[in-house]
């Protein structure tokens, strides 16, 4: 096969985007007529750094790690979340939290991956106020370990009394302890009713910094109203329920890179581990520079957990279990 | 001169090039699927209202419009503003039953 005819340029813009058109033939040739590169491809797409800065990895395999180092993976951070089936005991989240805190981090730091948790009962499982509380009242000790970052993810899911009030009372543990706060946003048509419900009781909490709390899975309609209030915004990539990489690039482009991150939110359902670093390719694509691609997908991640002071990109010595 | 916000740093034509197999493919998935469904038993009985929360984003999607994205997903939310008693199941449903065009 012939080689592409390489010419000095400066249009890195360009050239990245010709870089990335590797799945599709036609819009390959198309642009190759017409955008001249400088760089082999190797080059341009190699040693990309990206933290996945929520992901769930107690149901990823090992192999998920491998491939996430492998495309670029330094950090993932993992909050508490719900199993897929509802826990019979209190005893069920402390093994959890366990498994968050010791396990996890020991397996991510095998693939040269730092490993952080948030703690909290999800809304999923908190429609039940008295087992709510059980599990609540774990919190504070977890808050302490090395790699826990802060509460979450704690938010709405259908937007109950019952889930609202054990949102606030998270809200209070995470302000006596100074911890940051990751919020899940409901799904689907809850979501934007959620979001609001969700933005003014922390309004009326009003204990916490905003700049210290991550509103997660925002999309077109709730982004804005986000950001507005001063907090940080999380665009969740899924193939179908939240967004898909070139939504995420759509918003990006029409919101801003200030405050906002991506993440796959991987987990045990219909989602890919591999979300950050695709969604870097659909960026290259889109044309965005190599600047505001790290500042979103590295830069702005690292600045926001940064705030905790557990928070690090170097991975500790791998230990054998 | 600076760039208006929201506005893509690849022209109409790449975007087009980029974007339009994928597009198209969309499209003949929904069209598919409402004709999957107008053969399949029970086309008589009353309609789904997340069928109609499709059919009336479609119109959303071909207006002249902006942010066609955004008011599409505010047309399929829940419109009431205070929580719930209690949990109706787990799961959403993708569009809500009060869902407006």
């Amino acid at each position: 096969m012939a080689k592409p005819r390489v010419e000095p340029t400066h249009n890195t813009r360009r050239e990245n985007f010709y870089a990335t058109q590797i799945d599709s033939k036609h819009i390959t040739h198309s642009l190759f007529q017409t955008h001249r590169i400088r760089k082999p491809l190797s080059d341009i797409h190699a040693n990309h750094m990206y933290i996945d800065p929520h992901i769930h990895m107690v149901s990823r395999t090992t192999d998920d790690y491998a491939r996430m180092a492998a495309a670029g993976c330094v950090a993932v951070t993992e909050p508490a979340f719900w199993a897929g089936f509802d826990r019979s005991s209190a005893a069920g989240f402390h093994d959890y939290f366990r498994q968050l805190t010791e396990s996890e981090p020991r397996r991510a730091a095998a693939y040269g991956i730092a490993h952080h948790a948030w703690i909290c009962i999800n809304p999923k499982e908190a429609e039940d106020h008295g087992f709510a509380r059980e599990v609540m009242s774990m919190i504070p000790d977890f808050l302490s370990r090395p790699n826990v970052l802060g509460v979450g993810e704690i938010g709405l899911n259908r937007n109950s009394k019952t889930e609202l009030a054990v949102f606030e009372e998270h809200l209070e543990i995470a302000a006596r302890h100074n911890s940051l706060v990751l919020i899940h946003t409901p799904h689907l048509e809850d979501k934007l009713k959620g979001t609001r419900l969700i933005l003014d009781a922390i309004a009326a909490h009003g204990k916490i910094n905003p700049a210290r709390i991550l509103v997660d899975h925002v999309e077109e309609h709730t982004v804005r109203m986000v950001l507005e209030r001063g907090m940080w915004a999380g665009m969740t990539l899924y193939p179908d329920t939240k967004c898909t990489a070139a939504r995420a690039v759509d918003i990006m482009e029409m919101h801003g890179t200030e405050r906002i991150w991506i993440n796959s939110a991987g987990d045990w359902g219909h989602s890919d581990p591999l979300a950050v670093p695709k969604a870097v390719v659909t960026m290259r694509a889109r044309g965005h520079t190599a600047a505001d691609i790290h500042k979103i997908s590295f830069d702005n991640p690292r600045a926001f957990l940064s705030q905790s002071g557990n928070f690090s990109v170097n991975a500790p010595r791998p230990t054998i279990s | 001169m600076t760039t208006p916000a929201g506005t893509p740093p690849l022209d109409r034509k790449t975007l087009i090039d980029l974007g339009f197999i994928d597009a198209r493919a969309k499209v003949l998935d929904i069209a598919a699927f409402l004709d999957r469904l107008d053969r399949a038993p029970g086309a008589d009985a009353p309609t789904d209202f997340r069928v109609e929360a499709i059919r009336a984003a479609l119109l959303i999607a071909l207006d002249a419009g902006p942010t066609r994205a955004e008011r599409i997903l505010k047309s399929w939310s829940d419109p009431t503003t205070e929580p719930v008693s209690h949990a109706d199941g787990k799961a959403a449903r993708g569009a809500h039953p009060q869902h407006k065009a």
